[in-house]
């Protein structure tokens, strides 16, 4: 005879609204889980999706996510004819905010060559960009469908295609347009300024320079030699894809992974302590039943299970109804909420294991209750 | 009446609390024997040392000093000698309390049927004997109700089944009947007094109530820790 489930199913309404709360706040934790994830996930799309080997930046510089980056233009030629890689493409990073139907949409524009390393890598809805100007292919989280137009500085372009999982560390969803309307859109001025330059008889302030020369190499090239080769070069410097992906979370992303971390490690504590203090009342108000038990002869290992089942069914109930949440509400998150099947098993073996520890407090309360208070009326 | 073995025999049996200027002498040197089929009642005002007296033969109060034999099995001399207490009360004692105490998440069935659990007995087995025992108690047709919605009268008599269901040969009670009219008290000692027949067991009850004096064996009346009269 369970008695774990007969007192769970003897206030079976009490029992699921204190489980509903917990899973409130399991689903509070895994929304912090996901959060963290989705943070570092956000921040590895935009160097991921060029598929690189080797990234070409501004000597002296992180770029061009961690700092800004400048190199001319014509530095693909170069990088593209070195041995050992296989194709090269240049591109460009910048934020923008544009408004579209009634909304300011913040967007990570990326620039980059058709046909070259830098662009998007699947087409999700539509195409690609086919037209040398005012396309462009769009994050499904901008909300732009393939027909929309949007203005971009002085230009209005066409959403000819979406992607997904494109965004910049900031969660910022991002758009791909040509290099060269990027860098337009980068340079290009307004009429009135324009006059103004004009009339000071100042020189355009257009010029030909990317942030990033991206390198793609050739099956079995030396990935070492043409980083070590490109440095040489004084202005330039050169890191591989590995080493990218660590200068971004090392230098983009770590205090709010931290920061995240720390406040996860808090919510996992206030779980505790709310896990406990509910086994513990429970407990408390059983502890006429539990001194009956052992007058009539329960030995301590059923009044242990009696509260560790009861712990562990709390906290599995808990975890299921956060999961449950977590996935219905996920999407609706303005950032984006990545779960992996390894997160959520990890937290449940932290719950399991909470639970079994908090349930410490309420059974040394039972193993303490004298069999004899059974007598008193 | 036939009166069989000795079920409990108690020997000077002393209990006190505290010591020095605090010391309080619950009991001083009571000796105390029970047979088979016998039916008694602890009698004496608040502090005589009643309760005490029922915590020492159910083994959840150790005595100061004395001897305590159980069913032919000493169980204290000067101290303990078994130590699963627990288990000596599951195979040996029944308890009956005054307010039934009956585990309110469990059906009338399930809080006879618990105790034979608890001893390890089939499912089956302890079930069979629960419903036998509450038919035989006349409240088979409540075995399913959970103890919320038995009466006052049914409730006891789920209590009195589940100090049953291990077939004790000891069975304590404190105040049983402190619940029940006149009548229902009446009609629950004549249970107790055929049970104890039949089963051949000992019942020791701490009672004040004064309509059910004439259905004991034996009235002990305790005062200040000692036996006043047998």
């Amino acid at each position: 005879m369970n008695l774990a489930l007969k007192d769970i199913r003897h206030g079976l309404f009490r029992f699921l609204l204190t489980c509903f709360g917990l899973g409130l706040l399991m689903t509070v934790v895994l929304a912090m889980i996901g959060i963290y994830n989705g943070l570092v996930a956000d921040a590895l799309a935009v160097v991921k999706a060029p598929a690189a080997d080797v990234w070409v930046v501004e000597a002296g510089t992180k770029g061009p996510f961690a700092e800004a980056s400048s190199i001319p233009a014509d530095t693909r030629d170069a990088v593209a004819r070195m041995p050992g890689v296989a194709e090269a493409g240049a591109v460009n990073y910048q934020n923008v905010e544009a408004p579209h139907a009634g909304h300011t949409l913040r967007l990570y524009v990326v620039g980059y060559e058709p046909g070259r390393p830098g662009g998007p890598l699947a087409i999700m809805q539509g195409r690609g960009i086919g037209a040398s100007h005012f396309e462009l292919v769009a994050d499904r989280k901008t909300g732009l469908l393939p027909g929309d137009t949007i203005s971009l500085g002085r230009n209005r372009f066409t959403v000819v295609g979406l992607v997904e999982g494109a965004m910049n560390s900031g969660g910022d969803p991002a758009v791909y347009l040509t290099l060269s309307d990027a860098m337009a859109l980068q340079t290009e001025l307004d009429p009135a300024a324009q006059r103004v330059q004009a009339a000071r008889g100042a020189v355009s302030v257009k010029s030909a320079s990317v942030a990033a020369v991206i390198a793609r190499m050739a099956p079995g090239a030396d990935v070492d030699l043409l980083t070590a080769t490109v440095r040489q070069w004084k202005h330039l410097a050169a890191m591989t894809q590995a080493e990218q992906e660590e200068l971004l979370l090392a230098s983009v992303v770590d205090k709010a992974r931290r920061q995240i971390g720390l406040f996860l490690g808090i919510l996992l504590s206030v779980s505790a302590v709310v896990i406990a203090l509910i086994i513990y009342t429970m407990t408390m108000e059983k502890l006429k039943q539990i001194a009956t038990l052992k007058l009539i002869g329960a030995p301590d290992r059923t009044i242990i299970a009696l509260i560790v089942q009861q712990a562990l069914i709390l906290g599995a109930s808990g975890w299921a109804i956060g999961l449950l949440l977590i996935l219905t509400v996920k999407d609706y998150f303005p950032r984006r909420v990545v779960l992996e099947p390894f997160n959520v098993m990890v937290l449940a073996g932290i719950i399991a294991a909470v639970c079994v520890l908090s349930s410490a407090l309420g059974v040394r309360a039972a193993m303490k209750v004298d069999p004899a208070t059974a007598l008193g009326s | 009446m036939a009166l069989g073995d000795t079920l409990i025999e108690v020997a000077g049996v002393a209990k006190h609390f505290g010591e020095g200027e605090t010391r309080v002498d619950a009991l001083r040197a009571v000796d105390l024997t029970v047979r088979a089929g016998e039916v008694i009642a602890l009698l004496g005002p608040s502090g005589s040392g009643k309760t005490t007296l029922l915590n020492i033969i159910g083994c959840i109060l150790a005595p100061s000093s004395g001897r305590v034999v159980l069913d032919a099995e000493p169980v204290f001399d000067g101290r303990w000698l078994r130590r699963d207490l627990r288990r000596l009360r599951l195979d040996k004692i029944g308890f009956i309390f005054q307010a039934h105490n009956l585990l309110p998440f469990l059906t009338a069935e399930e809080n006879v049927a618990v105790v034979l659990d608890l001893a390890r007995r089939p499912a089956d087995e302890a079930r069979s004997r629960a419903r036998e025992l509450l038919d035989y108690l006349e409240v088979g047709h409540r075995a399913k109700v959970k103890p919320a919605l038995l009466s006052g009268g049914e409730a006891q008599r789920v209590a009195i089944a589940r100090a049953l269901a291990n077939r004790p040969r000891i069975i304590l009670a404190d105040e049983p009947t402190a619940a029940l009219d006149s009548a229902r008290a009446g009609l629950v000692m004549d249970l107790l007094r055929k049970l104890a027949v039949e089963q051949q067991a000992c019942i020791v009850t701490v009672t004040h109530d004064e309509k059910i004096f004439d259905r004991f064996d034996r009235l002990i009346h305790l005062r200040d820790g000692r036996l006043a009269a047998a």
